[in-house]
């Protein structure tokens, strides 16, 4: 699948064939899923890719073949970033812009681009072929700059590199055939072919030890009873690996126990929090842990169906991912009688389509279901009533991994790895200013200082721990251990030095945030943009003192009062380092005028504009 | 046979009955708790958070979240009154609400809502974002200018007029209403009397030529606050 699109017509003859050939593509699409409105997200996607968008014309056909209403097919092709209604190029750039990628340098890139296509982000080469954008975390950040080019990842993008990829697709080179040496590992894959590398710096005993047999940790499942399973998750004390921390064997007892004869299993591999990668890695090296687990989790409670959510910006391992299921089902550990147990359970998976909240795992089902990525309300929780209205267990892509592992060497070689609280390991992505960027497996309890020796990181000024939704802290914290009921992380760490503006970086963090919120509720559909208003006048130099508190309050009423986890963690980055960095803000603030007061209101930087306009300056203010 | 529960709200024990919402049981029991997405003949939503409630300390909607037996909801309390006032002033700065030129003044909720908390002026800067007006159909037109993204008009259409003729189009501070037609409210099958014409809380989804017809002076909230009729069992009696 590619997100890009082919040439725009332009005659009278070509859009009229175009319309036929769509109306027949469509009906085509439709009938392949059945005709079922839940399956909307491959038909919209499919639409995407093969006419450049999804037009105005488009949703009114779908609408027409699935028989639902116009407006619900609009309602989800304007939610997700990949999706649009109007054309976009044969392809589409979509240079990643998170604080890491911009740390590197992808501003030299974006020049190159601009300067090359002639044409600015968010817009079309005037030919239909190129499209320039930006895009949030593509999950790269240990090879940051990174782009999109349709599906394929660009990696190490520098302002030579961006020029000369525009160079050659202004002369009609495929994609496919920029990427130039392949990455090390499944990267280079005949059915990935990626220039991406997995930077796996610490192999440690549960994800990334060697020798791991296929199957082991299943057949040891399959030879006990479901309820079995489900107390060796819960002895070994594994607890969720995507960041909420919830225990695993309790979500999976709540999830068996419920009322329904259908259940699924869902795979989040929707990692979108910036500065995370660990799961891209997974994805590649240990697809088939991944794959165990679920079937593991599947069994134990009761479910004959599993869905993998991948997200889109990582369609460049979808035919990889579909040939290690297909591979599983050959060697009769997916399919009908499992292992010869009299198990059925398949996998199957669907494609985000670029919206951050899909994370989020109601909002995940949400588009499962071929919706909006709009959460739902809780309760009733996902056990009780997830996907299609069935009980449904949502786990992260590590949890999985650690699953099989645990299943296959017993609860208590788990839970002796790790700290009392926090048992196992933990995958963590590290990225920004150190000497060795990318994954590291390490038990939990492992103190701050430790990791920053271990990436190769000096002369520290903070780290941000967990993303953007987790903790910005400064030296006060090296001590702290990564775990739970410390330093709490999905994985990712981003490593600052004393060179960064950190208000920068909150700004970005907001910036994120307000282009990533849902919209559904007031607090953070509003609430974010105001944070990040505020924090963009402080970086220009416009603050108060009165500010510092109007953050405080404003942002501790969007955590208490939104609706989901998005909201109820997007005002951390500015709630944490007013904690740990206050005088970075202090320092930045407006100085008080002569006679001690603050005046709110510039009535210089107001009259400015209106200054230009006359071509002089307002004669009350006249020297 | 319904099971009854026993809850508190604000130190005051209740009697509701299992499976109904914080709300549905406050205002069976005359309990005014703020609300504005919620309307009593349409399905929970959550999306105002203006009902935000403290229940056994952690916040909630009391318009999605399900009473139990021994529930402590704090409701009318300082802390949770002005973190409600807060997101009033939220929705004034967000849209563009001019209650002095606006039909709807005085039977506006979130007009109502802002007097009742007594918000004089909103604490945030105005957004002044340009959102598009639909007066395309002979009898009702839309101005999202003052749209508050509560969904009433979409549920309503959708369950009980049984036409679906609104959605949400967009994500985040680009979320709004979409009707379910290329070109505009009148290619939908919208009628005067829809449910979703009646239920809209402020001057968003109205009807024409009939602004004026109950004179400023006489609305529903030009004398007692929102919520009064429920305080004081008015609401009932009707």
């Amino acid at each position: 699948m590619s997100f890009g699109g082919p040439e725009v017509c332009h005659t009278k003859q070509e859009r009229l064939t175009m319309s036929e050939s769509l109306q027949s593509a469509i009906k085509e699409i439709c009938e392949v899923v059945g005709n079922d409105r839940t399956q909307m997200m491959e038909i919209v996607e499919q639409v995407q890719d093969r006419f450049g968008c999804v037009s105005s014309e488009a949703m009114d056909l779908i609408a027409q073949q699935m028989n639902c209403h116009r407006v619900e097919v609009m309602s989800v092709v304007s939610f997700y970033s990949f999706l649009s209604e109007k054309p976009k190029g044969t392809v589409v750039i979509r240079l990643c812009n998170d604080v890491i990628d911009l740390m590197k340098g992808a501003n030299h890139a974006a020049d190159a681009f601009r300067d090359e296509l002639g044409i600015e982000f968010g817009e079309t080469t005037p030919d239909g072929k190129i499209t320039l954008e930006w895009t949030p975390c593509i999950g790269m950040s240990d090879q940051a700059p990174a782009a999109l080019i349709n599906d394929e990842v660009v990696t190490y993008l520098g302002s030579d590199g961006a020029r000369n990829i525009a160079r050659q697709l202004k002369e009609g080179t495929a994609p496919s055939k920029l990427v130039g040496r392949l990455g090390d590992g499944n990267n280079a894959n005949d059915l990935v072919k990626s220039m991406v590398h997995n930077n796996i710096r610490n192999a440690g005993p549960v994800v990334f030890a060697e020798g791991i047999v296929k199957g082991d940790g299943l057949k040891k499942a399959l030879a006990m009873s479901p309820r079995e399973v489900i107390n060796d998750v819960k002895n070994s004390r594994l607890r969720g690996r995507g960041g909420a921390g919830f225990p695993t064997g309790m979500k999976w007892d709540f999830t068996r126990q419920a009322d329904g004869d259908k259940k699924y299993i869902f795979c989040n591999a929707d990692e979108g929090e910036p500065g995370t990668f660990k799961d891209r890695v997974i994805l590649t090296e240990k697809p088939d842990l991944m794959f165990e687990g679920m079937t593991i989790g599947g069994y134990a409670i009761g479910a004959d169906e599993g869905i993998l959510y991948l997200r889109g910006e990582y369609a460049y391992l979808r035919a990889f991912l579909d040939d290690v299921l297909a591979n599983r089902r050959d060697a009769g550990l997916l399919g009908k009688n499992i292992c010869g147990k009299g198990f059925d359970f398949d996998i199957r998976i669907v494609m985000g389509a670029g919206a951050y909240i899909c994370g989020e795992e109601t909002a995940l089902l949400s588009s499962a279901e071929g919706m909006r990525g709009d959460p739902k309300n809780r309760p009733p929780f996902p056990a009780q009533k997830g996907y299609r209205d069935c009980p449904t267990a949502v786990n992260n892509v590590e949890t999985f991994c650690k699953v099989t592992r645990i299943l296959e060497k017993g609860p208590g070689w788990f839970s002796e790895i790790g700290s009392e609280g926090s048992a196992g390991t933990k995958l963590l992505s590290i990225s920004g200013d150190c000497h060795k960027p990318g994954v590291y497996e390490v038990p939990f309890g492992i103190k701050l200082r430790e990791v920053m020796d271990l990436c190769g990181a000096e002369d520290v000024q903070a780290v941000q721990i967990g993303g953007p939704s987790g903790r910005l802290v400064g030296k006060d914290s090296m001590d702290d251990q990564i775990c739970y009921d410390h330093l709490a992380t999905g994985g990712s760490l981003m490593v600052f030095s004393r060179k960064r503006n950190l208000l920068k970086k909150v700004l970005n963090f907001m910036e994120f945030f307000e282009e990533e919120s849902c919209g559904y509720c007031t607090p953070c559909r509003v609430g974010n943009v105001l944070l990040r208003k505020k924090i963009e006048a402080i970086v220009n130099g416009e603050g108060e003192p009165a500010d510092l508190e109007y953050l405080q309050t404003l942002g501790e009423t969007v955590k208490t009062c939104s609706r989901c986890g998005l909201g109820q963690t997007s005002p951390n980055p500015v709630l944490t380092s007013l904690e740990s960095f206050r005088d970075v803000y202090e320092a930045a603030l407006k100085p008080a005028l002569k006679d001690g007061s603050q005046p709110e209101f510039d009535i210089r930087a107001a009259l400015r504009p209106a200054e230009a306009i006359a071509g002089r300056a307002s004669s009350h203010f006249a020297e | 046979m319904s099971e009854n529960v026993t809850l508190t709200i604000d130190g005051k024990d209740i009697t509701g009955e299992k499976g109904q919402t914080i709300m549905d049981a406050a205002l069976a029991n005359d309990i005014y708790i703020p609300h504005l997405c919620h309307h009593p003949d349409l399905a929970p939503y959550g999306s105002c958070r203006v009902c935000t409630c403290l229940v056994n300390g952690r916040p909630q909607t009391a318009c999605t979240f399900p009473i139990s037996d021994g529930m402590e909801v704090e409701n009318d309390t300082d802390t949770v009154n002005e973190m409600r006032k807060q997101i009033v002033e939220m929705l004034f700065v967000e849209g563009n609400h001019y209650c002095m030129f606006c039909e709807k003044s005085g039977n506006c909720e979130l007009q109502a809502l802002a007097y009742r908390f007594g918000v004089t002026t909103p604490r945030y800067p105005y957004q002044f974002p340009k959102r598009e007006v639909d007066a395309s159909h002979p009898n009702v037109w839309i101005d999202r200018d003052r749209c508050v993204l509560c969904a009433r008009c979409i549920r309503a259409s959708k369950d009980v007029d049984g036409k679906h003729a609104f959605d949400f189009a967009g994500r985040g501070p680009n979320r709004h209403i979409s009707v379910d037609a290329a070109d505009g409210i009148e290619h939908t099958p919208v009628d005067a009397d829809d449910k979703a014409v009646q239920v809209c809380p402020v001057g968003s989804l109205m009807l024409k030529r009939q602004g004026y017809k109950i004179p400023i002076g006489q609305r529903k909230y030009d004398h007692e606050p929102i919520g009064t009729d429920i305080e004081t069992g008015a609401s009932k009696k009707q």
